[in-house]
């Protein structure tokens, strides 16, 4: 199976397109939680394919997006320390925090290395045995087990001079908070298919029952995100509030259960800031008490660092759908990609960058 | 003569020795101090390969003839590319590529090269034999000629093994028009080629990111298909590689230039599956990647059929395509036609193109 061909095949998006507009009859608010779904929306024209009556919000599922400011400056005040080495996922390097990005502190003589994974940093710790070497653990479900392999690697080779700036996040609690607002408006959410992939939907169910909303399990090429609206508008209209599953192919009702046990040896539940959103209780995957010494938070006594946040970014309201990005009235002028305000404009997945990058709005 | 240095030596391309006898295996400051060892290096590595009656007069200029009649087009470009080493070149021959394509793509024939090296002390000089050869090879090929240069020698860690710096010569005949800003409303955009080859065999060569399929990079110098097509027609409007920034850059620059608008079709872009399947898992927009052996053209539309056909039958252009055409409006806009038919913007990418995290 040719995937990238078969699931971008234009006569099937038509009749997908042609169904969803045939099944809706009253409005919908849908939510797709990733970043990585928001840009194939937005690269795609989804959004503007679509009947108006289904009206996509889009979600806080960007794992940049969400870090909170302190977590950034943290981040810089070690990476600012002699002997440190700060490893870090590329797009974080750009994240503004409250004075500066890392990426400023790389061009003032700190050492801050991009990595493509967590694993990639403890080959820096083994290189680097006379330097501290911390990496940035930033990520939601799918990215957790890599970051649990990290720090049972480093366990298992007893790397003394590795730690993690550790700020993880959960999905099913945020989804719970945001329908538990009384001012939410999302009827339906399309759940994110590569954290499902790891995490299965299990999780889902009592969520779906409870708040009477159906969630549709989705991938992200054009097809995906098109059947996966066209199932949720059909749930919807029928007044069913399940949850179905559309990423057939990579997602199962109970996940990837290696994967979860090796998050549940390392990481536990907390509560957890999120920027933009606030905090929301269990929403986060902390160390567990065993890991401590991996936290580099602690190491480095960072604890203290508090935030300054520039008041004109939306990102908060954007993160929960109460704004699209080309209604905040700094997009496009005060923030761009070249001089961001907020994570949304910087990340990969961030909505703002989706907007900016491919419409002209 | 050890088994490692036959396999990269190949007897019947008329080297008379494979790896020239020199005091040291790897470069030190001495060579670059202008005294006996600096010379013994210029003669057996630099000079020994690039052979010509220029060179070999070994003045500190390049003395050259120059027919009246024509312009001159004069370029220049350095090379860090890291690997040095990389599937399908190397830095030395994408460093004569390069020059090359930016000499010809004004519709100039390339003629002379000058080719500068920073070389870092204990880069092995093995290696810089590889480098060399790659380019006596790739200039050979292109029918083009080094005829000055230039070595440096730095203290360890302060250049990446080799840097290149290349300036080239060209000459280009006066009724030849190419411009980035003379694209016009109808106009067709045709790609020589397929996207992102060379941009995600780099890529690739991080450890934990190498496939299967080893994706090769298109390093190659396009000057013989730039003749192919004007011997069709002397019309051509535009003509650009698209090498840092991708395709996108490279349109936007056409498009902001001239003032116009120009049109993609998502499912016009030639690509191949294995890199197609490459730049899908790590993230990466295809239009945004590096490629080092293509060509973008905007010519009239009376003649692009036969402007195709003749590139498709040249050997650096058989995957040619018309990937889109210039609107209209005068909205130095860079747009694409998506799946849905609906329409995206193609904005210049904003910096390092970084894979996705989850």
């Amino acid at each position: 199976m040719k995937y990238i061909e078969e699931f971008r095949n234009p006569e099937v998006a038509q009749y997908l397109l042609k169904k969803i507009h045939a099944t809706v009859t009253k409005p919908w608010n849908i939510m797709e939680v990733c970043g990585g779904q928001t840009h194939s929306i937005i690269r795609h024209g989804i959004d503007q394919a679509l009947p108006d009556l289904v009206n996509l919000v889009h979600g806080p599922g960007c794992p940049v997006c969400v870090t909170p400011l302190e977590t950034i400056d943290r981040a810089i005040a070690i990476a600012q320390k002699p002997n440190v080495i700060l490893a870090s996922f590329g797009d974080m390097l750009r994240v503004p925090g409250s004075q500066k990005d890392l990426l400023t502190v790389r061009s003032e003589g700190g050492q801050v290395e991009m990595v493509y994974s967590a694993l990639e940093s403890l080959r820096i710790a083994r290189e680097n045995p006379d330097k501290e070497v911390v990496f940035l653990g930033i990520g939601f479900e799918t990215t957790v087990p890599g970051n649990a392999m990290a720090i049972l690697q480093a366990r298992h080779e007893q790397l003394t001079n590795f730690s993690m700036i550790v700020s993880q996040v959960r999905v099913p609690p945020t989804m719970e908070a945001l329908l538990s607002d009384p001012a939410c408006q999302v009827d339906g959410f399309l759940a994110a298919g590569h954290v499902c992939a790891v995490m299965g939907y299990w999780e889902y169910l009592p969520i779906a029952e409870t708040y009477k909303c159906p969630i549709v399990p989705t991938g992200f090429e054009p097809l995906d995100l098109l059947e996966g609206i066209a199932i949720m508008v059909d749930l919807l209209e029928r007044g069913e509030a399940k949850v179905e599953n559309q990423y057939r192919r990579a997602v199962k009702e109970e996940g990837n259960r290696k994967a979860q046990e090796t998050i549940l040896k390392v990481f536990e539940p907390s509560d957890q800031k999120w920027r933009g959103l606030g905090s929301i209780p269990g929403s986060g995957l902390a160390l567990k008490k065993e890991f401590r010494e991996f936290d580099a938070i602690h190491r480095f006594d960072v604890a203290d660092i508090r935030p300054d946040e520039p008041d004109i970014c939306m990102s908060g309201a954007i993160l929960q759908g109460r704004m699209k990005p080309p209604q905040c009235a700094a997009f496009g002028k005060e923030c761009t990609p070249m001089s961001p305000l907020g994570a949304l404009m910087v990340s990969a997945e961030g909505a703002c960058s989706a907007y900016y990058k491919n419409r002209r709005v | 003569m050890t088994q490692e240095h036959k396999k990269d030596f190949d007897f019947s391309k008329g080297l008379q020795c494979p790896m020239p006898k020199l005091d040291h295996d790897t470069i030190q400051m001495a060579h670059g101090s202008g005294g006996r060892l600096m010379g013994e290096l210029i003669e057996q590595v630099f000079v020994s390969n690039f052979k010509n009656e220029v060179l070999d007069r070994m003045e500190d200029q390049a003395r050259l003839s120059f027919e009246p009649g024509a312009d001159l087009v004069y370029t220049t470009d350095s090379f860090v590319v890291d690997p040095i080493f990389f599937p399908g070149g190397n830095i030395g021959d994408l460093a004569v590529h390069g020059t090359v394509n930016d000499v010809c793509m004004s519709g100039a024939k390339p003629l002379f090269l000058s080719a500068a090296f920073i070389l870092e002390e204990g880069f092995p000089i093995h290696d810089l034999m590889r480098v060399v050869q790659a380019m006596k090879l790739a200039a050979e090929s292109a029918g083009v000629r080094i005829v000055t240069g230039d070595t440096k020698v730095v203290n360890k860690g302060t250049c990446d093994k080799v840097f290149i710096n290349t300036s080239g010569i060209g000459r280009l005949e006066p009724d030849l028009k190419l411009s980035v800003s003379n694209v016009q409303p109808g106009d067709v955009i045709i790609l020589s080629g397929t996207v992102a080859d060379h941009g995600m065999a780099i890529m690739t060569q991080r450890e934990n990111l190498q496939f299967q399929n080893e994706i090769l990079s298109d390093s190659a110098a396009l000057n013989g298909l730039v003749e192919s097509m004007l011997d069709v027609t002397r019309e051509i409007h535009a003509m650009r590689d698209p090498t840092r920034g991708g395709v996108a850059t490279t349109l936007n620059e056409f498009a902001t230039a001239s003032g116009v608008h120009i049109q993609l079709d998502d499912d016009a872009i030639p690509m191949r599956p294995d890199v197609k399947a490459c730049c899908e898992i790590l993230g990466v927009d295809p239009l945004f990647v590096a490629n080092e052996g293509k060509l973008i053209a905007a010519v009239p539309e009376a003649v692009a059929d036969r402007v195709l056909e003749a590139m498709r039958r040249h050997p650096k252009g058989k995957d040619s395509a018309i990937i889109g055409r210039v609107r209209g409006d005068r909205s130095g806009l860079v747009t694409s036609r998506t799946i849905l038919g609906t329409e995206r913007v193609i904005d210049i990418p904003m910096g390092e193109i970084l894979p996705r995290i989850c």
